[in-house]
């Protein structure tokens, strides 16, 4: 957290405005300057952000196959797609994956931040961070292949080892509950490093004599968690969940590559079906209004968490 | 915002200290550190176990109880890899498009953080909000939209359609925005006061000096699109075009069950590159993924 962000806060910026200015030839250099700079930045967002954006919304109001022309229908999509059963199951499925797998990420990470920050030998602790941080910088689909293998229902590592307590071969990948928490633990696997270090970064910052004054009061262990650390981490906690959350409801690469949806609907996300509607079926107006759904459940619940923040997040 | 994060860098490195009885503290710690290193062997051991099943004989994949360390390592695999796909090309594709969406990245970031920074024009506040707003909107979104403009400017099934759209970066140029607010301005001025022109103060002054924001640009963006799955999935046709996690998904399904050695051998390759900025450039990757969720 440190460069960028400490860099970030010099008090200098009340001058920037001034900064080279008065060096140029004239007032007229001056002007375009800036764009120059911008250029390539604003114009290729403008391309390829701001444009596609607009057209996702302005086609989820047309019938496109591509071959045919372009036909207006009004809301005909969002009602067809309101209706689809599979694309019904399909929201369904990434509600519950991202309720399911977000508190288990922030749970997990939450925890093992605070172990990790105690008391603890340097270069213990640096290997444990690194090693939570580590599936950060592989590739989901990566992973996905290998975990497939070791979930195997015959051959796998997992069910080799769930033998020994005595647990018979569990259908991971063959039955919809099987393959929903498959893709959970995957997802969670690979994920909740991040929430880790959003929850290093916020414990760190609490300041040592909260704690000091803490224990004097008599405060140890959980009691000590639940009355210090929590509330004062309720912010890093807010920021932690709506970035879970938002990465969360756009799950693609392990279910696709893990299950493809299967079997039957079961693990089938609204990402996949944005994918099979517009690449698969050619229903590219569809596509859109779905995609512009999705959008809107994020932006409602982007909003809804900075609401609720101001009731719940103590700011010190 | 300073004094947040100073004391976040200083007590950084001191962990909370809580005055407990000797004893008592010791036994706490036993029991930590052991609930950590199982977490830790869930963590890592899955990437081990795919180590070692890709330096067993492909008939062994499958064998339980296995053979836990291969001893005598076998790189069978590993030749079926270069044999049954082609990986050198599939890497050339892959650094390419990484490599090139990086660099790209660091200089139109640098630059245009540099103007939201430093220079004063009209419409700066709006057109970063602008900027940052685009954040919103997942990329899976815009997607279709994407894929037609390609097609449109005949990009498409070409490595340029994965290259161009990654380029412009709203997170990148408000990284690069911060960084520069954190330079000094003084420097600016002594060169303005020795007839630098504008472009001269930001190339040969403050770029110099922003070198660490550009690494941690780069770096972010190379983690991201050498691992990126999606934009390759629907932007690249031919198999000539496919990138590494693309192309290994593709021999997955290939393959069936048959000789998953084979592909797990290519799942370690495409490891390597990341594992090497994981041990050089942990620490820019860690604070690039927590910029801008400071308080």
């Amino acid at each position: 957290m440190s460069t960028a962000t400490t860099g970030m806060s010099t008090a200098r910026r009340n001058k920037t405005g001034t900064r080279g200015q008065r060096i140029t030839t004239g007032k007229q250099r001056q002007r375009w300057l800036p764009w120059a700079f911008l250029a390539p930045t604003i114009l290729g967002m403008g391309l390829f952000t701001l444009v596609p954006i607009v057209a996702s919304v302005v086609l989820a109001f047309f019938r496109w196959d591509i071959i045919s022309a372009p036909s207006f229908v009004g809301f005909d999509n969002f009602a067809e797609v309101v209706q689809d059963p599979t694309v019904r199951v399909s929201f369904l499925n990434t509600i519950l994956f991202v309720v399911v797998a977000v508190a288990l990420q922030l749970g997990l990470a939450l925890a093992l931040a605070i172990m990790v920050q105690e008391k603890l030998p340097a270069w213990l602790r640096v290997f444990f961070r690194s090693a939570f941080f580590f599936p950060l910088i592989l590739s989901a689909a990566s992973v996905s292949i290998f975990m497939r293998y070791l979930f195997n229902e015959q051959f796998g590592v997992v069910n080799w080892l769930l033998s020994f307590v005595g647990i018979p071969a569990v259908p991971w990948l063959t039955t919809p509950a099987g393959s929903a928490a498959v893709v959970i633990l995957v997802y969670v696997w690979q994920n909740f490093g991040f929430s880790f270090l959003l929850f290093i970064g916020g414990l760190a910052s609490i300041p040592t004599e909260t704690y000091e004054a803490a224990s004097i009061d008599g405060a140890t262990g959980w009691r000590k968690h639940r009355h210090v650390t929590l509330p004062l981490l309720s912010p890093t906690t807010l920021v932690a969940s709506v970035m879970a959350i938002i990465n969360a409801l756009q799950v693609f690469d392990q279910p696709y590559v893990l299950t493809r949806g299967g079997p039957g609907d079961a693990t089938r996300t609204a990402v996949m079906v944005i994918f099979e509607s517009a690449f698969q079926r050619l229903q590219f107006g569809q596509a859109s209004a779905i995609g512009v759904i999705l959008t809107l459940i994020i932006m409602a619940i982007t909003a809804a968490q900075f609401r609720l923040s101001k009731r719940f997040v103590f700011y010190q | 915002m300073t004094t947040t994060s100073t004391q976040r860098a200083v007590v950084d490195r001191v962990a909370p200290q809580r005055p407990a009885p000797r004893k008592k503290r010791n036994w706490s710690m036993a029991g930590r550190i052991v609930l950590l290193l199982i977490a830790s062997v869930l963590i890592l051991g899955p990437v081990l176990w795919t180590l070692s099943t890709s330096l067993r004989p492909p008939a062994e994949s499958f064998q339980l109880p296995p053979s836990f360390l291969p001893l005598n390592p076998d790189f069978s695999s590993y030749d079926q890899v270069f044999k049954q796909l082609n990986i050198m090309l599939l890497v050339l594709n892959s650094a390419l498009v990484t490599g090139l969406i990086a660099v790209g990245q660091m200089f139109t970031a640098a630059l245009a953080g540099y103007a939201f920074a430093n220079l004063k024009f009209r419409g700066r506040g709006a057109l970063f909000s602008i900027v940052l707003a685009t954040m919103m909107v997942p990329a899976q979104v815009t997607i279709v939209p994407v894929f037609m403009l390609i097609r449109g400017i005949g990009l498409s099934d070409t490595l340029l359609a994965l290259i161009l759209p990654a380029i412009p970066t709203a997170f990148g140029t408000f990284l690069m925005r911060q960084y520069f607010l954190g330079l000094p301005s003084d420097l600016g001025e002594a060169a303005a006061i020795d007839g630098a022109s504008p472009w001269r103060t930001f190339r040969s002054v403050y770029a110099p000096l922003a070198m660490p924001g550009m690494a941690i640009v780069g770096i972010l963006a190379f983690n991201y699109h050498w691992n990126e799955f999606f934009r390759p999935l629907i932007l690249t046709i031919s198999e000539q075009n496919f990138t590494l996690p693309l192309g290994l998904v593709s021999l997955q399904g290939n393959l069936g069950t048959g000789s998953i050695s084979v592909v797990l051998a290519g799942v370690i390759l495409s490891m390597i590159p990341a594992l090497v900025v994981f041990m050089f450039g942990q620490r820019a990757l860690r604070d690039g993924l927590t910029a801008g969720t400071g308080k």
